[in-house]
């Protein structure tokens, strides 16, 4: 079995409610300052959080509730702004690890930085959404279980479905979203691509 | 039929189709900065793996380097361990590195462009979402993450989606005190935030044709705020001219050649679009961003929006903002307090910016920022500082009250110390509005046009640039 292959993930959700989440609230730009990503779970929308204990409000991230979460809940275009990879690194570390994320909708260079980093982000539409939200709320132990091949979220009795392009769900389904390596295998083709190039040539 | 840049572009740097859909890419230049690199570097050596094309990647400090004193070690002792870091990285890799002690320091948007290394038809990354900027002279220029930083690095590839393309077409002819930051806040306001998200955006219209390559690059900058990953002008005559002679811009027989295939690369004129909006020039004010994304800004002379007004699913976020930002719905955002004023950032720091800044105050005798106003004037690299002293501008700017500093991000995300102090209000010539952006968690940040700034530092509130300094006549384009 290759520990790569994102087939089923399954675990207790945590609804982050909002649109427009960008990457500066995620992981405020403060926490940047680092050379590893090591400890920046820790600090996953610290000022969010601050923001609405000073308001006598818990973030969901504080809420002891959704201390055991492993899939993070999102409205539309979340993740948008910075191109932070630090923005999913620290989602990834904290608690006990977020595998993956299901949304309204995701701004693209966070999807990107995701499948790069095994974490698939699928998206549900607006009445799903509310959905799981409500149920995560209501039932915050229950097991979510995400089904990469078909596409699918099964929350208590009831499964919906999800959308996923078919490149990145490729890509978990194979493990083959570690792209370093595979890339590399092309060096041939890069090499002819570059040739072809007159600028990669001295303009010759 | 015809193919757009984009398409011509992309075409001639795919590797090839994945199994999974996508493409690899080959870039023709990756950029690098401190905060998006170190992990990248980490995770090549843990592997053994060599920069495959050194010579294709450039690095230079901005985000955490201090705009009051560049002295070593940095007094930031994480920021210092960042920039050892970077030295370090470049040295064993074996990359150029325009290091503060070079004078070829600066914010990695502005050195690009400045160096002559941003050339049409290019594929440009680099880990920064403002690497749209290089797309007004005719690149595909993306941000990415710290893994395809690495993925670059090891094999100049990385993998990508096509993207579907929108054409923005702004004709007709700005009005006096409009500048190219309106254009561009203006077009967010209409398409909102998440509208581009699978898009590259080309902008087409005679506005675009007029503009300099530094307007140009201004409304590029703010592609990824209209969730669009990459935005581009076609290469024109502007573009040749600004490029000519500069350090990597191709000399000789090869400038001609070069020049051939960028007439090559440009859009065809029967190019066909996934999606096209036009906007009339005319209509086009100086803008004010009032709420907590680049899409939430008025005219200067309107007024808060009403929540009403918006879809049943914008209308959370549109509260949100009326409570972090303290404005009630149908509050003139005239009159608006300020306490800070800063200008410069990727989108805004070049030499014309301040140049058109140094005009308006020296037509308004006895220009003085208001007593309560903090005001710094942050130039996006050295070479531009170094203008700015030759032509007397930092002179002019600390007389009327601004402190002039040293080149770097600075306030834009406050990484080093020019940060907003709690609840403070900035009048920001950057690109982000989000919460806590500019260093404060409590923070609020009004983006506009470097000549806004201006005004509303001078004002102490804000204030119409074009009653303040009385802008009768138009500038530009």
């Amino acid at each position: 079995m290759n520990d790569l292959k994102r087939t089923k993930i399954s675990g207790p959700a945590i609804p982050v409610r909002g649109n427009d989440i960008d990457t500066d609230r995620i992981i405020p730009a403060r926490f940047l300052k680092c050379v590893t990503f090591d400890g920046l779970g820790d600090h996953a929308f610290e000022d969010d959080r601050l923001q609405l204990k000073q308001k006598g409000q818990v973030h969901p991230i504080d809420n002891p509730a959704f201390a055991n979460a492993k899939i993070m809940l999102a409205n539309k275009n979340f993740g948008c702004g910075s191109s932070r990879e630090h923005a999913p690194q620290s989602i990834m570390r904290w608690g006990r690890g977020i595998d993956a994320i299901i949304g309204e909708s995701f701004a693209e260079i966070f999807f990107g930085n995701c499948v790069t980093l095994g974490v698939p982000c699928l998206v549900a539409d607006e009445a799903t959404m509310q959905h799981l939200m409500s149920h995560a709320e209501t039932h915050p132990n229950d097991v979510l279980v995400i089904d990469i091949e078909r596409k699918t979220v099964k929350a208590g009795d009831q499964t919906y479905s999800l959308t996923l392009a078919d490149g990145p769900r490729k890509a978990f389904l194979e493990g083959a979203w570690d792209s370093t390596a595979e890339l590399l295998a092309a060096k041939d083709q890069i090499a002819a691509t570059a040739a072809k190039l007159p600028y990669f040539n001295g303009w010759k | 039929m015809g193919q757009s840049l984009y398409e011509k572009v992309f075409q001639r740097h795919a590797v090839r189709k994945m199994p999974s859909g996508q493409y690899q890419l080959l870039m023709g230049l990756q950029l690098i900065h401190e905060v998006t690199s170190p992990q990248a570097f980490s995770m090549l050596r843990d592997r053994g793996w060599k920069v495959l094309y050194p010579e294709r990647n450039f690095a230079t400090v901005d985000h955490i380097i201090p705009t009051h004193s560049q002295a070593r070690p940095l007094g930031d002792p994480v920021a210092e361990e960042m920039l050892v870091a970077l030295e370090k990285n470049t040295g064993q890799f074996g990359l150029k590195f325009f290091h503060p002690s070079t004078g070829e320091q600066g914010i990695v948007h502005i050195v690009g462009p400045e160096r002559g290394l941003t050339q049409p038809g290019m594929t440009i990354c680099c880990g920064d979402s403002h690497t749209s900027t290089h797309g007004a002279f005719g690149a595909l220029a993306f941000g990415i993450g710290t893994s395809q930083v690495r993925d670059v690095l090891a094999t100049q590839t990385m993998l990508m989606d096509k993207l579907k393309t929108r054409r923005i077409e702004v004709n007709g002819k700005l009005g006096p005190g409009v500048y190219a930051k309106d254009v561009i806040l203006h077009i967010l306001g209409q398409l909102g935030v998440k509208a581009g998200v699978g898009y590259a955006y080309e902008y087409a219209g005679d506005v675009f044709d007029r503009m300099t390559m530094e307007e140009r690059m201004t409304v590029c900058n703010m592609s990824i705020e209209g969730g669009a990953r990459l935005g581009y002008v076609n290469p024109d005559q502007t573009t040749y001219d600004y490029l000519k002679g500069r350090e990597f811009a191709p000399k000789g027989a090869a400038w001609d050649r070069a020049i051939e295939y960028w007439n090559s690369i440009r859009s065809d004129k029967d190019a066909t679009y996934d999606d096209v909006v036009v906007y009339d020039a005319e209509d086009i004010e100086p803008v004010v961003t009032w709420g907590i994304t680049p899409g939430q800004s008025t005219s200067v002379s309107g007024s808060i929006p009403r929540k009403e007004d918006f879809d049943a699913g914008e209308q959370a976020l549109i509260q949100e903002a009326y409570e972090y930002m303290s404005f009630d719905a149908g509050q003139p955002i005239k009159g608006t307090r300020i306490d800070v004023a800063f200008i410069g950032s990727c989108t805004n720091g070049r030499l014309s910016d301040f140049a058109e800044v140094v005009r308006m105050i020296q037509s308004k005798p006895g220009f003085k920022v208001a007593p309560h106003v903090r005001a710094i004037a942050v130039p996006g690299s050295q070479d531009v500082s170094r203008k700015m002293v030759e032509l007397g501008y930092d002179k002019v700017l600390s007389d009327a009250g601004f402190e002039f500093r040293y080149a770097g991000c600075s306030m834009c995300l406050a990484m080093n110390p020019d940060k907003l102090k709690g609840r403070e209000v900035c009048a920001s010539s950057s690109n982000r509005n989000f919460k806590g952006r500019q260093g404060s968690p409590t923070g609020r940040t009004l983006l506009m046009s470097p000549v806004m700034v201006a005004a509303c530092a001078a004002a102490g509130e804000v204030v119409d640039a074009r009653e303040f300094f009385g802008i009768r006549q138009a500038v530009g384009v």
